[in-house]
């Protein structure tokens, strides 16, 4: 199995309020950061009809999707009730300001 | 350690209180409930279809044992409260069993107020209150044959009906000689007497009962005129008390009912009372909506957020029979400075009956067909001027010149199948079953759980009579003053406020000031930020974080997350160079769609979010900027050829179009503000369903507004005629500025026009000549700092993140 931690750029190249997009072989994944500076990776793509969840606003620990307004918790990857569905979640931290994402090629094509 | 919340009575607005104080402080509060039914909570108002029949036990079980477990909350299920102990801060009750409490909440209710007339504790006498009286009415109907209802109002006809259909043969007895004279006008009262009447119930108008007569049973009931009549069942329906002997006690100050502020606290800071056994500046409420209003501010209150204030309800009545509607509001009998409005039918059993008070609605009373009943609701409500739409408003809001709904407005008579939200195609079937499932009961919780009226919002109509046919009707009533989301209990009108008042000059200080929530979302940041920009044109800085995808990149997101690209083309003019250009840019970027739009310009389709600022920058060498159609800003201004080519053309429409364009493009709307110019009254530019339209005739202008041909189809409002450009250009500046400063985020200028009025707008435009100046001068200002091609600069590196992918990995 082939898991390994990625330097995906510095922390303040990502927006406060809002996101990156990290492109792989096997999708995109969104990068949000939160107004409290919190980092979360999820994938790229709205559970309801696929709508490109880094182009959503950020609120608190969630987005809205841009496509028809859905909210994603970002710590769960889980609408926000009453609409149901699940987003995959990657793991992701910040070392001395490089945001450093937790890549698993084989649970990364699962999900794609 | 989390306080300690004892709530007393397990009824409707105690719980929705708790529901409410869990959504918002779920851990604060460690919460036992104490309730003399042996129930869970359920929906009092639905006893009348249990009653007659039409729904089960089972069915109007709000929350049930496994809720309280959920919640961690402990209930004691058939315990009477008989004490309460406010120096050691305890509850006792009369099982022995004692909660010590950190806030107390009251929600007793009330109880039937029965006529202590000879006999009155006969068996066979009762009251229409709970379950077990229905249980009680449901048993006698199988043993007995004769009842006799005491009261002539809402409760006691739905408990006439119920046992009409249970079989009995049913005599209402009624003090007074009209039916429901709190809630009807003499001529609504009649006609539903006579509906009843046919139905087979029987009347004894006018009449007071003496005494109730029988031996171990009820078996007569005696009125004053020494009449008789046989009964084997009483219903006595003549009022509600509110209970408060248990607040007394504890030396809680009650008049009629347990005194409350507008926090809903008592006299003992500590307890909290809400619902029926309330009385608040004077009035105690019976009926759902204020209850859950109450339970709303409670909860606030509870949770330390002391920012709502409960300041009374404005309420409207329904009756729940089946077939027969009915709707009240208001103070509908007026005075002699009142005027009435009044359409009557006979033959179609319809009567409407608007009363006026200096123009604007004061009370309203309907029968046979209510479906205007909650939109006369919300004129009166929000205190509006009628006198513009005033001679066709007893029709009814279908009649008011959109073309949207019209008849299909008669959700009752639809199929299941009708689709009621056409944006998200949802069906009338599907609402019900939400709405009856999932125990909806507000506009919001359908919109939530079924999407239904949540996008474009035209069929909100629709959704709130479904509720009100479903659910009973003073469920869907909405505040007063609607909060902008919810995040803040403060409207529209009161952030803008604020905003100016306060000097309030980014997002965080609204927050702060106004004690948002949370930290904002996207309904109310994009709307925060818009105020923002709009009060503070030379000050503010965009929060682009704040606004929706297709504002902050400039392009209009589609459904495969591409993007489109529609540079601006003024007047719909264009020429050989900007359409070589366009078509190089097509084949360059392999654009998979071009198409022709609707506000005279040409889209390209399909471009990945990468690519944006190149394409912008070859477009920008042909001149071509960005045509802002993917904001809530000016969009267009839509021409026709005019007098230079057309025979029957007036004036230069095409070149009075493009200077209109270049003074106005680039500002932000509340909400997207398209434009047209008609060079002759052919109107070949369809100005008359534009925001701001400009038809051209011999002798000048004429200046149309609020016109637009979206969801509902609205023509406009003539607003005035000017004779010369000079006045065209004054006028459209000013009227943006005033409906950039002061209709709601969201809100296009044809429901603004309707929510304010005409007569309004025309008095601050033409009212006086020096304001409307100092208006387009305002706009004129703020454009100083907005007219900047959003796409140059993004060509030239502004913005590069929004535009690039983070990290490629292989």
């Amino acid at each position: 199995m082939s898991e390994s931690w990625i330097n995906i750029g510095n922390f303040d190249e990502v927006p406060k309020q809002g996101a990156r997009v990290v492109e792989t072989a096997f999708g995109d994944i969104a990068i949000f950061r939160t107004k409290d500076d919190e980092v979360f990776a999820v994938r790229d793509k709205c559970p309801h009809k696929g709508g490109p969840l880094s182009q959503g606003i950020v609120s608190g620990k969630r987005v809205s999707c841009p496509l028809h307004d859905w909210k994603i918790q970002l710590d769960s990857g889980l609408a926000v009730a009453p609409d149901e569905g699940c987003v995959a979640t990657f793991q992701v931290k910040v070392v001395d300001g490089e945001i450093l994402l937790l890549l698993n090629t084989e649970a990364l094509q699962a999900t794609a | 350690m989390a306080e300690k919340l004892v709530l007393i009575g397990n009824g409707m607005a105690g719980v929705r209180t708790l529901e409410e104080l869990l959504k918002i402080a779920p851990d604060d509060y460690q919460i036992s409930v104490f309730g003399e039914e042996p129930y869970g909570n359920y929906n009092r108002i639905m006893l009348s279809p249990v009653l007659a029949g039409d729904k089960s036990i089972d069915e109007i079980m709000l929350n049930d044992d496994d809720w309280y477990q959920e919640h961690d909350i402990t209930l004691h299920k058939g315990k009477k409260i008989t004490e309460i102990d406010r120096v050691n801060r305890k509850v006792i009750a009369a099982d022995g069993t004692t909660e010590n409490y950190d806030r107390l909440l009251l929600a007793t209710g009330s109880r039937p107020f029965v006529i202590p007339v000879p006999g009155h504790d006969l068996p066979g006498v009762i009251s229409f209150r709970d379950i077990h009286d229905v249980d009680n009415m449901i048993e006698a109907s199988h043993d007995y044959k004769q009842a006799v209802v005491i009261g002539g109002g809402l409760l006691g006809l739905e408990a006439a009906n119920g046992l009409m259909l249970q079989g009995m043969q049913v005599t209402v007895v009624h003090l007074m000689d009209s039916l429901m004279e709190r809630q009807l006008d003499t001529a609504a009262a009649s006609m539903l007497k006579e509906t009843l009447q046919e139905r087979g119930l029987q009347f004894q108008m006018g009449t007071q009962t003496e005494a109730i007569l029988g031996d171990d049973r009820v078996q007569k009931v005696r009125f004053k005129d020494g009449t008789e009549i046989p009964a084997d069942l009483v219903v006595m329906a003549v009022g509600i008390r509110p209970n408060i002997e248990l607040a007394q006690q504890a030396g809680i100050h009650c008049e009629r009912g347990i005194i409350v502020n507008d926090t809903m606290q008592t006299f003992d800071p500590r307890i909290y009372a809400v619902g029926e056994c309330v009385q608040h500046r004077s009035l105690s409420y019976g009926l759902v909506a204020p209850l859950f209003e109450m339970a709303k501010v409670c909860a606030n209150h509870i949770a330390k957020m002391g920012i709502g204030l409960y300041q009374g309800s404005v309420t409207s009545t329904k009756l729940k029979v089946t077939g027969i509607d009915l709707f009240s509001a208001g103070d509908f009998i007026g005075d002699e400075n009142s005027e009435e409005l009044i359409f009557q039918d006979a033959a179609r059993n319809v009567y409407r009956k608007l009363v006026v008070n200096d123009n604007k609605i004061t009370g309203t009373v309907m029968y046979g067909d209510t479906i205007d009943g909650s939109w006369y609701f919300d004129l009166m409500r929000d205190k509006t001027d009628i006198t513009d739409f005033r001679e066709n408003i007893l029709f009814g809001q279908a009649h008011l010149g959109d073309s949207g709904h019209g008849d299909d407005n008669r959700v009752v008579m639809m199929a299941d199948t009708a689709e009621i939200c056409g944006c998200n195609g949802v069906c009338k079937g599907e609402i019900i079953k939400a709405i009856t499932e999932k125990k909806l009961f507000t506009l919001d919780e359908v919109r939530a759980h079924t999407k239904a009226s949540n996008s474009c919002g035209s069929c909100t109509g629709l959704v709130e009579s479904l509720l009100a046919h479903t659910v009973g009707g003073d469920y869907s009533v909405a505040p007063h003053l609607k909060p902008m989301c919810s995040c803040t209990d403060h409207s529209h009108d009161q952030v803008r406020e604020a905003i100016r008042v306060h000097s309030l000059k980014s997002i965080s200080a609204v927050m702060d000031s106004l004690e948002w929530k949370t930290d904002g979302c996207s309904k109310c940041r994009p709307a925060l930020n818009y105020y923002l920009l709009c009060q503070w044109p030379d000050e503010m800085t965009d929060d682009s974080q704040s606004r929706f995808i297709n504002e902050r990149a400039h392009a209009n997101i589609q459904k495969d997350a591409t993007y489109s690209v529609i540079p601006r083309m003024w007047g719909g003019i264009t020429n050989p160079t900007e359409l070589r250009k366009i078509a190089d840019v097509a084949d360059k970027y392999k654009v998979k769609t071009v198409h022709v739009t609707g506000g005279q310009r040409i889209a390209l389709y399909g471009l990945k979010k990468e690519q944006l600022p190149a394409i912008w920058g070859d477009l920008n060498e042909a001149g071509l900027v960005s045509g802002h159609a993917y904001g809530k800003a000016l969009r267009t201004v839509k021409t026709c050829v005019g007098r230079e080519w057309c025979r029957f053309g007036t004036q230069d429409s095409t070149k009075l179009g493009i200077e209109l364009e270049k003074m106005t493009w680039g500002s932000w709307t509340p909400h997207k503000f398209k434009m047209a110019v008609s060079g002759c009254p052919r109107n070949c530019a369809e100005a008359t369903i534009k925001d701001f339209g400009v038809v051209c005739v011999d002798s000048g202008y004429e200046l149309h507004v609020g016109g637009n041909g979206g969801i509902k189809v609205r023509a406009t409002d003539l607003l005035c005629s000017v004779k010369n450009e000079a006045e065209v250009m004054e006028h459209t500046a000013a009227f943006m500025q005033i409906y950039r400063e002061e209709a709601h985020y969201m809100e296009r200028t044809a429901p603004w026009i309707e929510r304010v009025g005409l007569t309004y707008i025309k008095e601050k435009l033409l009212g006086d000549p020096d304001k409307r100046k100092q208006a387009a001068e305002r706009f004129l200002f703020s454009q100083q700092f907005a007219q900047e091609d959003p796409w140059e600069a993004r060509a030239k590196g502004a913005q590069a993140h929004e535009f690039a992918p983070l990290k490629i990995i292989a």
